[in-house]
């Protein structure tokens, strides 16, 4: 690169750096909606200003030496090629210039780590390929996962604002309170990152991550996992709503009633029809990722449904490999990630879906005690 | 002279022998560089090819060409192949073409395991390319390998991939034992260590590190191996493993790794700087023990890798202030060429022109990858396009443009003939914009909060991905040229001098061109 495109470089960053964040061309961090974020751009800049500065000179002092000192122009060589002083000098600078940027850096990476007092505790679960929110004093959970439909990845359909960076159920917290997230993982490496909360950890499994945000403006803010975790790696968005005060009391009340609401559902006699409905739709979400949603797979990782020796085989044992997975596979155990009535809906949806037509069905009571066998 | 002159007298008797089985039981140091960095480019064109895939796929939103898991196999492969496949083995060609010759010995030192270690490659490269054929597919899993995806999670080709690993491991190991051999043994009377070239320093530390962390590389696949097949835990959490130690372990190989494809390509910039500019290389000595620095810290940087796993908080400061310091050797580097060519006669062939674009753009590689050391604004740079752009930019202008640069000032001492200098302008120019233009957006996309390796993005990162694809097609393209320079150079061309380049120093140019079979059958005179 010519210096002339690095010159440039800081106005093109200078005017695009206060765009909005979802702007096309946007080219420089964010700086966010909290204090941390905002003493982290600080350092980005600073740091990346010097690196200006030292490419000017160094770079400056190589361009006269190529403009000037060509042979074409008859330059003569010198012959000088060492001098102890220059390179001490040249050792020192850079050095007392690096102290000069770790000190900041320091003190931020400090206030990053401090974690104490916070007001809301959310544990923050990583799946292939979706992430688990458990709020851990409301005793509120649920599951969010990418919305954006399959149509639209494959291009069948036009594509919206939001598209990839969006869920069914953005996690909520409440602006200007200090939130704490405990950081996990069930099965692979994944990592959590919302740029405008200045927030990234790896979600590993066995492991708890400690990390903290604190929002200063209400708003929708969106992230993505960040760590190669497998096939649906670059489809499993983070959707965070910041809300006032009130407003998330009031949503942290109303999941507690459709949690008790879907406890409910437990308990009431299913049609095989009112299953189909409810399967579909879960299955859409759960499954339909990999084994595709016309149940054709992706075989050899990902084995069709359709017509498939488990789907028209025994109903106990098709339930059985939903709820535990499947040992050396990738089929996952849904036990801990579907209730009840989602495990009946999906498991009887599949039996009757793409013309494996079985007729029979899985209620959510049949669940209920395979469970607790 | 006199010496080579008896060389060429005994080639008559020795020379190659003739046919295929020249190449298959061939000991000669030449014969072996030579097949090297054919075998380096087959691999540069088969991981570009890969490279083209991910950027075609990438070209807009959407999934339009290759499903995830094939993406993301690409990108694995992309990385293996062009790591252990097109770098390292081009320097070690290298090695086996120069340092023979530069510090005045007949041939490396250890000319059977030399044939071996090359031979190696090209079944082990068979192993992990047939991968991609299995059921199930090839390793997917990143060419980082984290545990647990890519152990409990991998595909069955993993186990395949873990022994191509261990194959690539003995060679580079077994090349590392050649070049510290023939270095410490071969050197002409009177050539001291602090005469030797830049380039031969470089190796004989790169060897080192080889031969430091090839063995935690074979290490940490093996216990992969366990996990997948004997039941182990090492990685495994429900077995009461850790998948962090597998970054530990990695990164204590991978850190110095980089370094290893790096600091060859300083001592090439050090030979070819100096001769462009008619004036001796600036700071020699201080040359010399930056490179030892850079090796030394490049042992206790290797969890900067890891700012997000959830290290301790004086973990994160010692890793931040550790690899901060890795700057001021590098830095020293960086001015000391800059020294060498202020007020030098500079003219710019080919090798000078893709060494001046090595500085400028290995720096701006290295600015980035200060910035990402700030432990802090790591958080946010993490696992984001701007890494990607940070390590293409030390890459490819860093290794890729100084393999260019040696393959260009030496090919007329390997084959006799001049190459087209105007063809080889082009190539500089062409592989100069296309670089740019794919790998510079790349921070801007980066910082914008793109994550890597996805194989489908959101709208915003359109337009910028839009002209890295372009770039990339412009780049990958041009390096056809760059194979037709060198056939066409090989084949024939204006006759080249002993000498070659006006301002070129070293015991390499005292051999005729081409070089003779064996380099020097009785030791030069080291003035």
């Amino acid at each position: 690169m010519k210096p002339s495109k690095l010159l440039r470089l800081p106005a093109v960053l200078a005017c695009l750096g206060v765009a909005s964040a979802h702007a096309a061309w946007q080219t420089n961090l964010t700086p966010g909606v909290t204090e941390v974020g905002e003493s982290v751009y600080q350092l980005h800049m600073i740091i990346f200003w010097i690196c200006v500065a030292i490419g000017v000179v160094v770079f400056g002092v190589m361009f006269w030496s190529i403009i000037n000192h060509r042979k074409s122009k008859g330059a003569k060589p010198a012959q000088f090629h060492e001098s102890t002083t220059v390179e001490i000098l040249w050792t020192i600078i850079p050095f007392v210039i690096l102290i000069a940027m770790a000190v900041p850096a320091t003190g931020t990476l400090i206030k990053m780590y401090d974690a104490s007092d916070a007001a809301v505790d959310i544990k923050v679960t990583g799946y292939q390929w979706k992430w688990k929110y458990d709020y851990l004093n409301e005793e509120v959970g649920f599951f969010s996962n990418l919305s954006t439909s399959q149509d639209q990845i494959y291009n069948r359909d036009e594509k919206g604002e939001n598209y990839l960076l969006e869920v069914d159920e953005p996690l909520v917290i409440p602006v200007g309170k200090k939130v704490r997230f405990l950081v996990t993982a069930n099965d692979v490496i994944h990592s959590w990152w919302v740029p405008d909360l200045a927030v990234k950890r790896d979600a590993i499994p066995g492991f708890v991550n400690e990390a903290w945000t604190q929002a200063e403006k209400v708003g929708v803010y969106r992230g993505q996992c960040a760590e190669l975790c497998g096939k649906d790696h670059g489809f499993m968005p983070i959707v965070v709503k910041v809300v006032s005060e009130p407003e998330y009391k009031e949503w942290v009340l109303a999941k507690q009633e459709v949690a008790r609401q879907e406890y409910e559902l437990k308990n009431k006699e299913w049609t095989l029809d009112e299953l189909m409905t409810r399967g579909e739709k879960t299955y859409g979400t759960y499954c339909a990722g990999c084994h595709q949603p016309d149940g054709a797979g992706l075989p050899p990782a990902f084995p069709a449904l359709k017509g498939s020796q488990i789907a028209k085989g025994p109903i106990e044992s098709h339930a059985d490999i939903v709820l535990h997975g499947k040992a050396g596979t990738a089929m996952q155990a849904f036990a801990s990630q579907l209730n009840e009535v989602d495990i009946a809906a999906v498991v009887t949806y599949e039996r009757n879906a793409w013309g494996n037509s079985m007729g029979d069905m899985l209620t959510p009571q049949q669940v209920a005690a395979m469970k607790n066998k | 002279m006199s010496a080579v002159i008896e060389s060429d007298h005994h080639d008559h008797h020795h020379g190659p022998a003739k046919g295929l089985m020249r190449w298959v039981l061939t000991t000669n140091h030449k014969d072996i560089g030579s097949m090297y960095l054919w075998f380096s480019f087959i691999m540069f064109l088969i991981g570009g090819t890969m490279a083209l895939i991910i950027r075609a796929e990438l070209f807009e939103p959407g999934m339009q060409i290759v499903k995830p898991e094939f993406f993301n196999q690409m990108t694995t492969m992309h990385g293996l192949i062009m790591v252990f496949g097109a770098v390292m083995p081009a320097f070690v060609g290298l090695a086996n073409w120069l340092i023979p010759m530069m510090v005045g010995a007949p041939d490396m030192a250890l000319p059977r395991m030399n044939n071996w270690s090359f031979w190696i490659l090209p079944f082990a490269f068979g192993l992990l390319l047939s991968t991609l054929f299995m059921d199930g597919g090839g390793p997917n899993f990143g060419w980082t390998f984290y545990a647990p995806l890519s152990t409990t999670y991998a595909p069955p080709s993993v186990t395949f991939f873990i022994f191509a690993v261990h194959m690539m491991g003995v060679s580079s190991i077994m090349g590392a034992i050649n070049v510290i051999a023939t270095i410490l043994n071969l050197r002409a009377p009177g050539m001291t260590y602090m005469k030797m070239p830049l380039f031969v320093w470089t190796w004989l530390i790169t060897a080192f590190l080889l031969i430091a962390v090839m063995p935690v590389l074979a290490g940490v696949v093996t216990m992969m191996l366990m996990d997948i097949h004997f039941g182990t835990s090492f990685f495994n959490a429900e077995g009461g493993g850790d998948p962090v130690l597998f970054q530990h372990v990695f990164w204590f190989f991978g850190h110095p790794e980089v370094y290893i494809m790096i600091l060859p390509a300083f001592g090439i910039a050090s030979a070819i700087i100096p001769t462009f500019s008619r004036k001796p290389l600036f700071g020699y000595p201080s040359m010399v023990y930056a490179t030892a620095s850079i090796a030394i810290l490049s042992f206790i940087v290797w969890a900067h890798h890891m700012f997000t796993v959830g290290l301790p908080l004086a973990g994160e400061l010692f890793f931040m202030y550790a690899t901060m310091l890795i700057a001021v050797p590098t830095g020293v580097k960086i001015f000391n060429w800059v020294a060498t060519m202020f007020r030098g006669s500079l003219t710019f062939e080919t090798p000078m022109l893709f060494s001046i674009a090595f500085v400028i753009l290995f720096t701006i590689g290295g600015f980035s990858g200060l910035m990402l050391a700030i432990a802090p604004v790591d958080f946010q740079y993490h696992d984001t396009y701007f890494v990607v752009a940070h390590f293409h930019y030390v890459l490819v202008p860093g290794a890729i443009f100084s393999i260019f640069a040696a393959a260009y000032f030496w090919l007329p001492k390997w084959t006799g003939h001049m190459y087209n200098e105007t063809l080889g302008k082009v190539h500089f120019w062409m592989s100069f914009i296309g670089l740019n233009l794919t790998f510079f957006p790349m921070h801007f996309v980066g910082l914008a909060g793109m994550p890597r390796r996805i194989p489908d993005y959101a709208l915003q990162f359109a337009d910028f991905n839009q002209i890295s694809s372009v770039g990339a097609f412009i780049f990958g393209t041009t390096q056809l040229l760059f194979l037709f320079i060198v056939i066409q150079c090989i084949r024939g061309g204006k006759k080249a001098s002993a000498q070659v380049w006006e301002g070129a120093d070293g015991l390499e140019w005292t051999l005729p061109s081409p070089a003779p079979y064996h380099s020097f059958a009785q030791p030069p005179v080291i003035k």
